[in-house]
């Protein structure tokens, strides 16, 4: 995992030696993308933090962009199947007069997985190549996954498509993010109509819209629903239990460690 | 059961008056006349439906229909016999779990989304473990003998699944001998559940690095004597069903889909096997081991319900030669990684009050080692860091690819986990099945995708 991280560090980043290093423990591994900060340790926003590190400010990163070779299974740091993908990509967007820089934000290996992250106006065509190209040949979409980060300003909310090659035994990830303020991605259905529940579902979830959906309704909660579930920021709800004698708190409302 | 007539434009409101013999029966609203029909005698309700001029009726079947598996509702809109639309209301068994995975550790996680697709269970667990063992790297580290109970109780799952399917696929078709037959087998396999994991269903038997304990005494046996009398009782269900003209009769031809329409509606599982396609997870991309079983991946070319009955029937064939390959791979050792930072420090131990941890453990940490209890406490109540990422973990569950997408912030509870339950995608392909077909084919067709409504609505 840690090898095929980005080995180049942003320049404008401090590299230990700083003076205010030494007051905070260093991240284990400083690349990557910071999708948000934490303060204190235990989530406990309501004075519940006695233990002497309500100071403490952490720093939590994704996996950031991955340099050639990305290698592939079998052939980690060589020239792989994931290099053979993202060519066949860029050179089919290339045919179409779009320039690979713009469309593909940046492309991310980790845990042996490839990751595709795409402008969001530029996916249905992106999608299209990579079930329509003879190499490339990603006939089936598994769906997809809407992942909230409220501290990742400008992208909060993220949609997840894991898409499966029949024909040459692949799987690869498109991500692509949308800012709270403007949830709307353009929809797959045309290009893999099994996306239709899948779209709704996560539109249901998380209030994002997919635009040319051909029916964009709630699908699992009630029509008359008010806010969007799985965000963050919609609390999980439940009451105290009481348990010999105390009061358990809701499962959002305790210590948590993270 | 509620039905409407269809009315095409707001002038075609009738007055009660036409409908005086089912008052009790009719209601007015302003989509039309709505009837409420729970079963017994549909006379009347045919009887007013023949007075009116428009033949188009909307019928919605469920949720509460004992045909639809589960609380899943199907707005059929029917022209005499003939389904010209057919659509599935879902969400009725919406449980959040996927919110409240959470809230809870990695480790409690196995315990919510064993609940997901009730009826495969164990598919459910290993697919999250297989995904948060991605994301912390240990994927290489499991060892054999948890990766061996994992592919034994999958395969013993994949054939209670089947027969839960067959058999309540068969009881639809009216033919009980075939679901007694089913449950009578199923019934087996929930034995070797509960000596093994101390429960018939909901086990949280699989864990993230392993399992939660070691097999008990006995269940080698067990599972041998099991496989033995399955392997009488299998042959049943061919004299039963296979090539019985009734079943035939009902099944061959109804629910079609090609690999073309697989495709597009994201099908997977015995329904693109029932289209000609040997796609297999356990195949094409091995996990736990796979590779290293001998097993077939039968299919069909019918594209039809009577393909994916005899694809399931041969699949339980195949899971019983893998759980024989199981058992004699089973050598002793360890059930959990080694890794002290992620296993619990104890194995579980069945004492006189129940399952509990063992009371040579807890002789240990309260006794001698103050820095065993410690351990034991922070990784039982706050549980283990897991890197910051994603990861994407699929396994090929009776029902198609199950597919879970987890994200780690690097704490100890999960930031996102999203299951691509296989019931949910197959179950769009209904309308593609259904329309233009007759209303008791529906049912058929509804049969032989299995759904799942736990694994629909999560």
């Amino acid at each position: 995992m840690s090898e095929q991280k980005n080995p180049e560090r942003p320049d404008d980043e401090p590299h230990g030696g700083n003076a205010n290093d030494d007051a905070v423990p260093a991240q284990r591994d400083d690349t990557g993308e910071v999708i948000a900060t934490r303060r204190g340790m235990f989530g406990a926003n309501n004075g519940g933090d006695t233990s002497g590190y309500g100071g403490l400010v952490r720093t939590v990163r994704l996996p950031g962009a991955t340099s050639r070779p990305y290698g592939g299974p079998g052939a980690p740091g060589a020239y792989g199947d994931f290099d053979e993908i993202a060519d066949e990509l860029e050179g089919a967007l290339d045919e179409q007069g779009l320039v690979p820089e713009n469309v593909i934000d940046k492309t991310v290996v980790d845990r042996g997985e490839l990751t595709f992250h795409i402008e969001r106006e530029y996916l249905p065509a992106v999608a299209r190549i990579l079930r329509d190209d003879p190499a490339l040949r990603f006939e089936l979409c598994t769906g997809v996954s809407g992942v909230h980060f409220p501290g990742d300003k400008g992208r909060e909310l993220h949609a997840v498509y894991h898409l499966r090659s029949i024909t040459h035994n692949r799987l690869i990830r498109l991500e692509v993010s949308a800012p709270d303020a403007d949830p709307h991605i353009p929809s797959l259905v045309e290009v893999y109509p099994t996306n239709d529940w899948h779209e709704r579902e996560t539109y249901d979830f998380f209030g994002l819209v997919f635009d040319g959906h051909p029916a964009l309704t709630r699908i699992m909660m009630p029509d008359d629903w008010q806010g969007f579930p799985q965000r963050k920021d919609y609390p999980l709800g439940g009451i105290p239990v009481e348990y010999k004698g105390a009061q358990i708190p809701a499962p959002d409302q305790r210590r948590s460690y993270s | 059961m509620t039905t409407a007539p269809h009315s095409h434009s707001p002038n075609d409101h009738r007055t009660s008056s036409d409908f005086d013999t089912t008052e009790s029966l009719a209601r007015e609203t302003t989509e039309g006349t709505v009837y409420n029909v729970t079963g017994g005698d549909w006379d009347e309700v045919a009887a007013s439906a023949a007075k009116s001029d428009d033949e188009r009726i909307i019928v919605n079947m469920g949720p509460q229909h004992p045909s639809t598996h589960g609380v899943l509702r199907l707005i059929l809109e029917i022209d005499g016999e003939t389904v010209t639309e057919a659509r599935c209301g879902i969400g009725y068994l919406h449980t959040g779990i996927e919110k409240n995975l959470e809230y809870r550790t990695w480790t409690q996680g196995t315990t919510f989304v064993t609940r997901m697709d009730y009826l495969t269970p164990f598919f459910n667990e290993t697919a999250y473990c297989l995904a948060v063992e991605k994301l912390l790297g240990i994927t290489d580290d499991i060892p054999d003998r948890a990766s061996v109970v994992r592919v034994m109780l999958m395969e013993l799952n994949r054939l209670s699944s089947h027969l839960v399917c067959i058999a309540t696929g068969g009881m639809e078709l009216g033919a009980t001998t075939i679901m007694i037959y089913g449950f009578r087998d199923r019934e087996l396999i929930l034995d070797i559940y509960e000596l093994i994991t101390g429960l018939r269903m909901n086990h949280a038997y699989i864990r993230p690095g392993g399992l939660a304990q070691d097999l008990p005494p006995g269940a080698v046996d067990q599972v041998r004597a099991f496989v033995k009398k399955m392997r009488k009782n299998l042959p049943e269900y061919d004299k039963l069903a296979t090539g019985n003209p009734v079943f035939k009769g009902r099944m061959e031809g109804i629910g079609y889909l090609d690999l073309a329409g697989c495709m597009a509606t994201g099908a997977t599982g015995p329904i693109v096997r029932s289209a000609g396609l040997p796609h297999d997870l356990r195949k094409t991309q091995p996990y736990c081991g796979y590779e290293d079983y001998e097993f077939d991946i039968p299919t069909a070319d019918t594209c039809d319900a009577y393909g994916r009955f005899l694809v399931r029937l041969e699949e339980m064939r195949q899971s019983l030669r893998i759980i024989e390959q199981c058992l004699d791979r089973l050598e002793p050792g360890p059930v959990m990684v080694a890794d002290k930072k992620i296993a619990w420090p104890a194995q579980l131990a069945l004492g006189p009050d129940g399952l509990g941890n063992s009371l040579d453990h807890i002789k240990k940490i309260m006794g001698t080692s103050m820095e065993a209890l410690i351990h034991h406490f922070k990784l039982v109540t706050e549980g283990f860091r897991v890197p910051p990422g994603q990861a994407y973990a699929a396994v090929e569950s009776p029902k198609g690819e199950l597919g879970v997408h987890a994200v780690s912030d690097g704490g100890t509870r999960p930031y996102r986990v999203h299951f691509r339950d296989p019931s949910f995608t197959n179950l769009q392909a209904m309308a593609a099945m259904c329309e233009g077909g007759q209303v008791a084919d529906v049912i058929v067709a509804v049969a032989s995708i299995d759904p799942v409504m736990g694994g629909v609505d999560r």
